[in-house]
């Protein structure tokens, strides 16, 4: 997979629709069309992520209506302000995901995670759009060397942890540390994303 | 309160995608309840995790599976929503979910434990140092403990298999990586010893997730290891 494919440099020249105006509408007006519009894009998306955690495909079919059912329920709920519509729906499929499969419970605010209820230190200059900061993201996330697109990848959707990486790709682990490393580097610099421990 | 020590960006991106067991999965949900730190970056990770999901490879759903949707939409039960000029109680009392106040008992936590730490009935497990039985969590690949460490006494020396995540609830403690005061998360890989001790004469109470049992190296210890894994 090209990182442009992966990353939505080529969705973007195909102008994928701007999810969030499909979302508010479907929040504010029940608009069954824009509901059709997300299901027919995120719910094949959805089962893809669903099976690649593991789920059989009945299962993962199964979750991915669940969690566009959700989506439907809870519309109201979505702030473009405090989430991209993408964030917001992943949110929502991990959460159905682990307490669906493992019968676990998630730890997640769920409040925080449909409402996006702002803490304190959020002001006035935070509140553009996340749409706009997701792509901003996108775009740092596809000018990465693609060894590394592939560890965030690993790393922070797919969930493995660093040992595990090293073993799937048979690079010692201190390549996927100095990997990681560099990624975030990278993403900080032209994201301002925040700095956290490197572990 | 301020925070010192943070989650690593490997636990809180595992912890992101949602494949952490369950005991480490509610340490990290405490800490993050109070660390607006943390939380900021767990927004970034859920960020990159959406991007990925909006342009994953796609998987052929059932030819049916939008009209199946379709028809269930006109079942489902709205979630209300209350209006901007509603400001009762109930609605601002959402927004408490994360007031990053300083509660002695961050949320998440308090379906396990006591509102209050002076309410924890402890038992002792070892000379100064008390153990608190958190019910109601499966602890199947991990174990979940909550200790009292009285001053200047030690938690023996040991190592782990995977993450061991430790949160400070009260007091301070002092090993070979630093100091760990309140609301800290001490988040160390598998390949740390370390041996903490509680530093000042207060108690020092924290709560540690690991994902296996413990690795402790002496006699005595026998005992701790014996109450954790229960």
């Amino acid at each position: 997979m090209s990182k442009q494919r992966q990353f939505g440099l080529e969705s973007r020249e195909k102008k994928l629709p701007d999810f969030s105006m499909l979302l508010l509408s479907v929040g504010q007006n029940q608009d069954k069309a824009a509901f059709a519009d997300i299901f027919q894009h995120f719910a094949p998306r959805i089962k893809s992520y669903m099976l690649k955690l593991g789920s059989i495909d009945d299962v993962a079919e199964e979750l991915a209506q669940q969690t566009l059912l959700k989506v439907w329920r809870k519309a109201q709920l979505f702030d473009p302000e405090k989430a991209a519509a993408s964030t917001w729906i992943f949110r929502i499929a991990r959460n159905i995901r682990i307490d669906a499969l493992r019968k676990q419970k998630h730890f997640f605010d769920d409040d925080y995670d449909l409402e996006g209820i702002a803490d304190e230190q959020e002001n006035a200059e935070n509140k553009v759009s996340r749409e706009q900061k997701s792509l901003n993201v996108t775009l740092a996330l596809s000018a990465l060397p693609k060894d590394q697109t592939r560890i965030i990848r690993l790393s922070f959707y797919d969930g493995l942890s660093h040992s595990e990486i090293a073993n799937q790709l048979e690079i010692p682990l201190g390549t996927v540390k100095s990997r990681i490393r560099l990624a975030f580097g990278h993403l900080r610099k032209s994201t301002h994303l925040e700095s956290g421990e490197m572990a | 309160m301020s925070i010192h020590h943070h989650l690593s960006d490997t636990t809180l991106g595992a912890f992101t995608a949602g494949t952490l067991i369950e005991t480490i999965s509610l340490v990290v949900a405490s800490h993050i309840s109070i660390c607006p730190d943390c939380r900021k970056r767990q927004d970034q990770l859920e960020n990159i995790g959406g991007i990925q999901l909006q342009f994953a490879e796609p998987e052929g759903m059932s030819s049916d599976a939008l009209q199946k949707a379709m028809i269930k939409l006109g079942k489902q039960e709205l979630t209300p929503v209350f209006s901007p000029a509603d400001t009762s109680p109930l609605s601002s009392s959402s927004g408490t979910a994360l007031s990053f106040g300083n509660p002695e008992v961050p949320k998440p936590l308090r379906a396990y434990i006591p509102d209050r730490l002076e309410d924890v009935e402890w038992k002792p497990i070892a000379p100064g140092i008390k153990y608190f039985a958190m019910e109601g969590l499966k602890t199947a690949n991990g174990t979940l403990s909550l200790l009292k460490i009285a001053p200047g006494v030690n938690i023996p020396e040991h190592g782990h298999q995977g993450i061991e995540l430790t949160q400070v609830l009260k007091g301070s403690f002092r090993d070979e990586i630093g100091r760990f005061g309140v609301g800290d998360i001490a988040d160390f890989d598998s390949d740390i010893k370390h041996q903490p001790i509680a530093d000042t004469n207060e108690a020092c109470i924290c709560l540690i997730a690991t994902e296996a049992p413990l690795k402790f190296t002496g006699l005595l210890p026998r005992l701790v290891q014996y109450f954790s894994v229960m």
